[in-house]
């Protein structure tokens, strides 16, 4: 996928069809039905490239085939997960990519309308995803009756405003329409009860721009660029303490330390790898002697992490590690969306104890404390933001308590 | 007296409020439009915002307190927004926010007398590899250190 990135102008469609461009499109509508499509991405195990990893196939497959209601299509593009930058690279050098991605999903599911929600900062992207819709639109590949074979689709770009909460599906849902931010409780899943309470599809940028490969070259062909249940490959961005931060295209299953060591360069200006947060601050933090392993789903559960957003973001030896938590507690305090009480309380408590040690005035049960706290908001919020910040505090202070209680002085 | 607003203004409104099927989904473009041109969400705002999507000004005031890029008050020319997350401090936004209020002059949340530039600290831009980094208005500017935050500075006029 990202082996163009580097063209130039690949953003526009006259570059974009040279390359052969939206041939996965006429491939897709001209000679496949809706139900081949559905069954050659599930075949594939596409997995969500947001974080959860949700297979793409059996979401879109969620959906009622026959439905009174409009059905809809949510691109999350709200890239909020500290340490991530992918999606950005892809709607900013490749936005035609992504757009046949959205019109395959879209004619799979039999969806007409819809929307790229992409973070409130990103304005030059949002605009160059508005120019790209309208050169589709120009050429066919969008609007009404699609290629000839009767198909309508429009599709919009909704900017948000600077809520990192925004990036959880429901909220994202609550946001579109109008309103503060807020979570659901689901069930009801949104493929019942989504946008408007009308079926709805959320898919990544990142995902979404794995399907027109997957129709043009077939199921089989992605399953063997990863793994038998975790299909493809990932876009890998890392940043933090390494000689080239930057994103690098690998198979899923590729070795953390491969990554770090090989593709990103190694630590910089000969420093000592300390630990490594390997998708997204969202996830559980590996210290420097846990990093040979398989960058899957799987093995970073088995691992006590996660795949997440695949944002892989190496600390060195010489940074405190309470630098770390208070930036995890930081942000998590910041963008609780207020709505329930463990989240709300739980995580701005734990940001005030950080803050205190922090100026040095930590007191000798302070650690206890913040574990408490967070096993208070573990599993016990109504949407994944309390785990969010739960899991990654209570794997900092358990696996660095010496050097945190190193710090307090009472 | 109240405000008025540009009739471009008012064209852009009603061409992003045809793009969805309930009026009130248009609520965060509309206040980003009228941001654009206003500066701010001040109560004329809401009201007027909340007339043409059939809202109750309460709903706006909610959904404005709510997003961190919808602003209440009016902000200096040029929004100087540092990244403070992870990756950004692992490389030292520290550094480049202790040298931002120093040539600045001002403290995180303030304004410069001439009202040209203010000064925040923001979370994760999605620029991680290009850390430190910061955002001028919707401009991103990375890789920095005190050289470059001199010559964007310089530029800014």
């Amino acid at each position: 996928m990202t082996k163009d990135f580097g063209l130039k102008n690949l953003f526009k469609i006259k570059v974009y069809l040279q390359q052969g461009g939206y041939k996965a499109v006429k491939k897709a509508l001209e000679q496949m039905r809706p139900a081949e499509i559905l069954d050659e991405v599930k075949k594939a195990n596409l997995r969500g490239r947001g974080g959860a990893g949700f297979p793409a196939g059996v979401k879109w497959g969620f959906v009622p085939q026959k439905t009174d209601k409009p059905k809809y299509l949510c691109v999350n593009a709200d890239e909020g997960e500290p340490g991530t930058f992918k999606d950005r690279y892809i709607m900013s050098h490749n936005p035609h990519l992504l757009l046949e991605g959205v019109i395959i999903a879209s004619f799979a599911v039999g969806i007409h309308s819809a929307f790229i929600y992409i973070r409130g900062e990103y304005e030059a992207v949002a605009d160059r995803l508005e120019e790209a819709i309208a050169e589709a639109k120009a050429d066919g590949f969008l609007g009404k009756n699609i290629l000839e074979i009767g198909f309508d689709l429009e599709v919009v770009v909704h900017r948000g405003a600077g809520a990192y909460i925004c990036g959880e599906e429901t909220a994202l849902l609550e946001s579109l329409e109008g309103k503060s931010g807020h979570p659901r409780l689901k069930p009801p899943f949104p493929a019942s009860i989504g946008l408007f309470q009308c079926p709805t599809v959320i898919n990544n940028v990142e995902t979404l721009a794995n399907v027109p490969a997957i129709i043009l070259n077939g199921a089989d062909w992605f399953v063997k660029k990863g793994l038998p249940k975790d299909g493809g490959t990932r876009i890998f961005g890392v940043s933090g303490m390494v000689k080239n931060p930057g994103i690098y295209e690998l198979p899923i299953g590729t070795n953390l330390r491969k990554i770090i060591f090989e593709a990103a360069g190694g630590m910089k200006d000969g420093k000592t790898l300390k630990a490594v947060i390997p998708g997204g601050m969202s996830a559980p933090i590996l210290k420097a002697d846990e990093i040979d392993l398989a960058m899957d789903f799987d093995s970073l559960v088995e691992a006590g992490s996660m795949l997440g957003s695949a944002a892989v973001i190496v600390i060195d030896q010489e940074t405190p590690i309470l630098e770390v938590l208070k930036a995890v507690s930081k942000f998590y305090s910041h963008e609780s969306c207020g709505q329930c009480t463990p989240c709300r309380i739980g995580i701005s408590w734990i940001n005030k104890i950080v803050r205190r040690i922090a100026s040095g005035q930590g007191e000798k049960d302070d650690v206890d404390a913040i574990i408490c706290l967070a096993e208070n908001i573990k599993g016990k919020t109504l949407c994944p933001l309390g785990d969010a910040a739960a899991l990654p505090i209570l794997s900092i202070c358990r696996k660095f308590r010496q050097e945190l209680e190193g710090q307090l002085s009472r | 007296m109240s405000p008025e607003y540009s009739e471009l203004l008012r064209q852009r409104i009603a061409e992003v409020i045809a793009r969805y099927p309930k009026k009130e989904a248009a609520l965060l473009p509309v206040l980003h439009l009228v941001q654009r041109e206003t500066g701010s969400i001040s109560p004329e705002e809401e009201k007027f915002i909340a007339g043409i999507l059939d809202l109750k000004p309460i709903k706006v005031r909610e959904v404005v307190t709510f997003y961190t890029m919808i602003l209440r008050q009016p902000l200096g020319k040029y929004h100087v927004q540092v990244c403070s997350n992870l990756s950004c401090t692992l490389l030292g936004a520290g550094t480049i926010i202790d040298y931002l209020k120093e040539k600045l002059g001002i403290e995180i949340g303030q304004t410069t007398p001439d009202k040209k530039f203010s000064l925040s600290t923001v979370e994760c831009l999605g620029a991680c590899e290009q850390a430190p980094c910061l955002m001028v208005n919707f401009d991103y500017y990375g890789n920095l250190d005190k050289e470059r935050i001199d010559r964007i500075l310089a530029s800014l006029t």
